[in-house]
């Protein structure tokens, strides 16, 4: 089988998967007790009447599964309905928010990816020296520290003493601007150190596994350089088993921005899912959690077909 | 001038324990075009000699003391840079394991043509050019066609023929070829030594063969060194060794061989097991599973000497039978009393 087949098979794999994650979230908001009429009147003191005709409105009086296809249906177009607690639609407060939370993300996930990987060769391949040594004690470090404490840490020494970065966002410009990259930095390491850590240990215990096997000495002994050994052969069959952890970190890396979006005040979805929490405003909270299923769910398949083009022993 | 001359090698694994001695005072030739088997048990140092010659002894191993000399030049004098330059290109290397010595992550083609481009500075269509046609020379159907095949779309015997493919892919002189045929069921085995037979004389290219089958030993090669616990214990050519072992531990070794017809209720084997390699047995390190031993071998260790004259073996005489016994000095009061028996069948049969 090809690599294109692996992925076209993979790729339709990730229906049922989908399909699961809406019907979770659907029913979900089913399950959470309480009458959804009353968070949308605020528990105001109404006639059953006028409820019944609220009901009617949000189509809550039909059987669950049109709800759920009418649900699914406006999903598809990106439409979410209207926020509870405010008259915008939710499409619209994600959008505004979503970049923030993708430029934080992805400037962690690439942080984490660029600094473990190496540190976890040169730790591998110089192991139980000073740089294995310093690295163990620095991955230690970097998984046990909640990430929210080191991100009042990096507040305090880079921002509030060294002054090298501002405390809040900048409120110009929007999210792909220099300053907001720029401010960015911090938060992108607060989330991405765990990860990097994790990754960083993961890769070094990977790439001593392979650097024990036969096929090294075989292309030692083909006269080639100590540098096309490691970089062509051992870590090609290295990052195999490091990219799939690296794709679960994906979700990590997400559950990471609930807490530093509010740490670093960004204006992200993470924020917005705990806002929203707080006052149960549903249709948010829905589209939330379908949006960060659906990501790991992506980040996964990815992950995946990596897998497939490194080892090609999976395509078959 | 041979093509390869050991002098003296001595290997030592620096382990928490001790240095572990893993080949000592190693000394032997290999001519040009020659097939030279080396002998021995499970950590006799026929791998490590193996290893030594390609400078791919790893930690916590090192070759201590001692010259490999190839085409006359001390290899343990070259420059890692100069020493690369001839790995795969003058000196390759056939492992024992096939399916763990390639890469699962390349194709079969692209890890024998890396190391064309490399030593022959072709380009990528030239290199691929000649590694089709070296993996058809090894007898690879469809070569141009499996070249972008991957090792596990291949049977061990494929696998084998693909690792025999990148040693040959520059033209070396010398092959050192590790156990090629223990991971393979017979009839690979034979196709195998088969095809080594073919290339050896096709490339003229001088082979050594480790093994721990004699069996193989006499099918393939020209002459014979056996290890014992990192010493040659005896040299000779493959006729001289089977029709006359002067070791006992050669005698040892023929006698534990199965053979079809023969009557014996149970396999004869050597007694004991091989010394520990930190701490040696004083004297001649065979002397406690020898059926020979004398109050002489457990005090004076037995050098390596001519059979005939018992004279210091000369390593460079290749058609002399060398020893390392002391009842070729003249050291032990009673002989060594084994006889061979040649039995009709064609080919060599010892027995005690």
């Amino acid at each position: 089988m090809s690599l294109q087949r692996f992925v076209l098979k993979r790729g339709l794999l990730t229906v049922p998967l989908l399909f699961g994650v809406s019907v979770l979230t659907f029913a979900m908001i089913q399950f959470i007790p309480g009458d959804p009429v009353d968070f949308i009147t605020q528990f105001a003191d109404i006639d059953q009447e006028v409820k019944n005709d609220i009901r009617d409105q949000y189509g809550l009086n039909d059987p669950v599964y049109v709800q759920y296809i009418n649900w699914v249906s406006d999903v598809l177009v990106f439409d979410f309905g209207d926020s509870i607690t405010n008259n915008r639609t939710v499409a619209a407060e994600i959008t505004d928010r979503l970049p923030y939370t993708l430029l934080m993300g992805a400037m962690a996930f690439v942080v984490s990816i660029v600094t473990a990987i190496p540190l976890g060769i040169y730790a591998a391949y110089y192991r139980n020296t000073a740089i294995d040594q310093t690295s163990r004690v620095g991955a230690l470090l970097g998984i046990s520290i909640p990430n929210f404490f080191l991100g009042l840490l990096l507040i305090l020494l880079f921002a509030s003493n060294l002054q090298w970065f501002s405390i809040i966002p900048p409120t110009e410009n929007g999210a792909l601007s220099v300053g907001m990259i720029k401010f960015m930095i911090l938060p992108a390491i607060a989330i991405g150190t765990g990860s990097t850590a994790l990754l960083m240990r993961l890769m070094r215990s990977s790439m001593v596994e392979e650097l024990d096997k036969d096929y090294v000495r075989t292309a030692r002994a083909k006269g080639l350089s100590e540098r096309t050994v490691v970089v062509k052969h051992v870590v090609r069959n290295s990052l195999i088993s490091v990219v799939t952890v690296a794709a679960i970190q994906v979700a990590f890396i997400i559950s990471g921005s609930v807490v530093i979006e509010t740490v670093f005040s960004v204006p992200g979805i993470g924020r917005l899912l705990v806002n929203s929490v707080q006052v149960r405003d549903f249709p948010v909270i829905q589209a939330l959690v379908l949006i960060i299923g659906v990501f790991v769910i992506v980040a996964n398949l990815f992950a995946d077909i990596l897998y497939a083009y490194l080892d090609p022993r999976i395509r078959y | 001038m041979a093509l390869l001359e050991v002098e003296d090698l001595n290997v030592r694994f620096y382990t928490e324990d001790g240095a572990v001695k893993a080949t000592n005072d190693l000394s032997y030739q290999i001519e040009a075009g020659e097939r030279f088997g080396v002998v021995g048990e499970s950590g006799a140092g026929k791998s490590v000699t193996s290893l030594a010659l390609m400078r791919l002894i790893e930690d916590p191993g090192a070759i201590e003391s001692g010259e490999i000399r190839f085409k006359g030049q001390n290899l343990l004098e070259l420059s890692a840079e100069e020493m690369r330059q001839l790995r795969g290109n003058e000196i390759a290397m056939i492992f024992q394991d096939a399916e763990t010595a390639l890469n699962p992550a390349y194709t079969v083609g692209e890890q024998v043509a890396e190391g064309i481009r490399l030593h022959l500075d072709l380009d990528e269509a030239a290199a691929k050019e000649q590694a089709i046609e070296t993996l058809e020379s090894v007898g690879i159907p469809d070569a141009a066609q499996r070249y972008s095949d991957y090792p596990h779309q291949f049977s061990g015997g494929m696998q084998q023929r693909v690792v025999i493919a990148m040693a040959l892919s520059c033209d070396p002189d010398l092959i050192v070829a590790d156990e090629p045929t223990t991971a393979l069921d017979v009839t690979i085995e034979a196709q195998i030594l088969n095809l080594l037979e073919d290339v050896e004389a096709e490339y003229d290219t001088a082979v050594q063969l480790i093994t721990h089958d004699l069996g193989v030993v006499a099918e393939f090669c020209d002459r014979v060194m056996v290890m014992y616990a990192g010493h040659p214990v005896e040299i000779a050519t493959v006729d001289d060794l089977y029709y006359n072992p002067q070791h006992p531990y050669t005698a040892g070794l023929m006698s534990s061989i199965p053979r079809i017809g023969d009557d014996r209720e149970r396999l004869q084997t050597i007694a004991g097991r091989m010394p520990d390699l930190i701490e040696m047995p004083p004297g001649c390190n065979f002397h406690p599973r020898c059926p020979y031993a004398e109050e002489a071998c457990t005090q004076v260790e037995p050098p390596l000497v001519d059979t005939e004259t018992g004279d210091p073996a000369d390593v460079s005489e290749h058609d002399r039978q060398a020893a390392a016994c002391l009842a070729h000095t003249g050291q032990l009061s009673g002989d060594l009393e084994y006889a061979v028996e040649v039995a009709e069948t064609d080919g060599g049969s010892t027995d005690e």
